[in-house]
């Protein structure tokens, strides 16, 4: 039932790393993007800056944006309005990180997962809820690789007012509740 | 009964495929490299490029070969030149997506033969690592000043996925044991590792747990190319031609960090919309192999679970129970995947479209699942677990 193994003869030359003469051509100067932050992730950074997570909210679906939309992408509409996350979740997924952005080791891994948060009176499944990816501080290697993180409160570690620039980064991590 | 409420005029054919070597480091340019797989699908159907109507060409992140405007550059090598010329891409789902456009350009009757193409070359970009251009992926404020890796997204999802079904490691390494050892039969492989244990893939470098580095398909360049053509030219050319029975695709939101990864949902609405417009209701049945999408081992059980050829949370059941081995009772990836043939993005989806071409002409030789193969189907994934992809063939 078997007749030939295709492809049959397939083309292509390894090359040896050292006898290829690779044609290296460098970005030159110093081009930077600057991103715009539109009109919801603008005000949500503002937010940040005053130790407020926001979101908005769509009345006709329920859903609850944290990173906040103008729009509701899934009724297609304007959202209805702006609600503050407490800055209090629970871990719904962790890694634990030994490699930087550009791969290389690091020397102390880090621990970044996902955050469901809480919203003052709104219920959230695991089908749809306001979420954010960040750090996660006081977790052991132990405490992600056996997954007992999962489901653990953790509430916003934020820098100080006079540090804070309107970023992601105006929180430091998501720090683990100890009892 | 499922209902075919999907209308259009011709059936379609994949009458060729030509594959060129996937391997890290080619010295081929990515017009080189499209032009080998190109010339062999050509030659393989007995035409030339004068009979080509249409070129449909996909290749996914501009990033990795620093040349902006990919689809243009590449149509030269692609066969393009001077003919109805579009590049497509939706991230790594590119793969199944091109032949899908294609599908669409010869169903609505534009075009009678296609030619399509799929390359790349993820070494362009390899310093300081292919890694680094992976940063553009990221939502730009709320992402992107975190520094993150690209591997974050998928460690997060599969230890999610592990949470949510109670999977582990020890489960997941076995995709990767199958499709490494599977790779061994495939002339083109950049894999092969008859050998290899669970336990190696546990002890392999840790990256960002719980993906460690044999958790992670090889860095690879190639180019896949194949011949489509309607049901008219499709007998002229060939005896055994093999039918496009059903596409699909969809987006899912970039907020990715709003819904559960435990289940692949993008797959699911793909693979819907495939099976309704092949008339398939039971996929677990009616599909004798499949090539679902593998760049990671644990996307294999993932992606099964969403084209509804296993029950939530059971892919690892099937696979530890062998019925996802080359002679199990439905065959995943008998080609040797993304974990084993290599990842050259959209030539690494294409690839198993190609596959599932061979398979059900009987010309997979070594490759060739013991059961005989009457449908199969291929599936690629790509961007922030978003775009699916989902191609039904037969004879
Ligand atoms: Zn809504």
């Amino acid at each position: 039932m078997t007749g030939p193994t295709k492809p049959i003869n397939p083309r292509g030359t390894k090359y040896d790393r050292v006898e290829f003469p690779v044609f290296e051509f460098p970005v030159v100067g110093k081009a930077r993007y600057n991103y715009t932050t539109g009109e919801a992730l603008g005000r949500f950074l503002a937010g940040l800056k005053e130790g407020k997570i926001l979101g908005t909210y769509c009345n006709k679906c329920g859903r609850v944006f944290v990173p906040p939309r103008m729009y509701c992408s899934y009724c297609f509409r304007e959202v209805d309005g702006w609600v503050e996350a407490r800055d209090e979740g629970v871990v719904n997924t962790a890694v634990m990180s030994y490699i930087s952005a550009t791969r290389a080791r690091l020397e102390r891994p880090v621990a970044v997962g996902v955050i469901k948060l809480d919203v003052p009176g709104y219920q959230f499944d695991d089908h749809f809820f306001p979420g954010l990816m960040h750090y996660i501080c006081g977790a052991s290697e132990d405490d992600v690789k056996s997954m007992k993180i999962f489901g653990a409160r953790v509430k916003a570690r934020w820098k100080p007012p006079e540090q804070r620039t309107g970023s992601i980064t105006d929180i430091e991590c998501f720090e683990v509740a100890r009892p | 009964m499922t209902s075919r409420n999907i209308n259009f005029k011709h059936r379609v054919a994949v009458v060729s495929a030509g594959m060129t070597l996937f391997r890290s480091r080619m010295l081929e340019t990515p017009q080189e490299l499209a032009w080998l797989a190109a010339k062999q699908a050509l030659d393989e159907a007995g035409l030339t490029l004068k009979d080509i109507d249409c070129v449909v060409i996909g290749s996914a992140p501009d990033a990795f070969d620093g040349v902006h405007m990919k689809g243009e550059y590449l149509a030269e090598g692609a066969g393009g030149i001077h003919k109805p010329t579009i590049r497509v891409f939706v991230g790594g789902a590119t793969g199944v997506f091109v032949p899908i456009a294609a599908w669409w350009h010869v169903a609505s009757g534009l075009c009678k033969k296609v030619l399509v193409v799929a390359e790349e070359k993820m070494s362009h970009a390899a310093k300081p690592h292919t890694q680094y251009v992976f940063r553009y992926i990221w939502d730009p404020i709320v992402e992107k000043p975190l520094n993150p890796n690209l591997i974050w997204i998928f460690a997060m999802e599969m230890h999610r996925y592990m949470y949510k079904c109670g999977v582990k490691k020890e489960d997941i390494a076995l995709v990767s044991v199958k499709n490494k050892r599977n790779a061994c039969g495939h002339p083109s492989a950049q894999l092969c590792m008859p050998n290899i244990t669970v336990d190696d893939v546990l002890k392999s470098e840790v990256l960002v747990w719980p993906v460690q580095l044999l958790d992670i398909s090889p860095t690879s360049d190639g180019a896949v190319a194949l011949v489509l053509a309607s049901e008219e030219e499709a007998r002229r050319i060939t005896d055994t031609p093999v039918w496009i029975k059903g596409v699909g695709w969809t987006l899912d939101t970039t907020h990715w960090t709003n819904r559960d990864l435990a289940y692949p949902e993008y797959v699911r609405r793909a693979a819907e919309m495939a099976y309704r417009m092949a008339g398939i209701d039971n996929p677990r049945k009616q599909i004798d192999v499949a090539e679902p999408y593998d760049p990671f081992d644990y996307k294999e059980l993932h992606h099964m679970e969403g084209l509804g050829l296993a029950r939530k949370c059971e892919a690892p059941v099937l696979t530890r129970e062998g019925v996802t081995q080359r002679d199990g009772d439905l065959p995943i990836n008998p080609s040797g995947g993304l974990l084993g043939v290599g990842n050259p993005i959209a030539a690494a989806g294409l690839m198993k479209v190609a596959e599932i071409f061979w398979q059900i002409r009987g010309e997979a030789g070594a490759r060739q699942v013991k059961k005989p193969v009457y449908t199969g189907l291929a599936q690629a994934w790509g961007d922030l677990m978003q775009a699916g992809t989902v191609i039904v063939m037969g004879i």
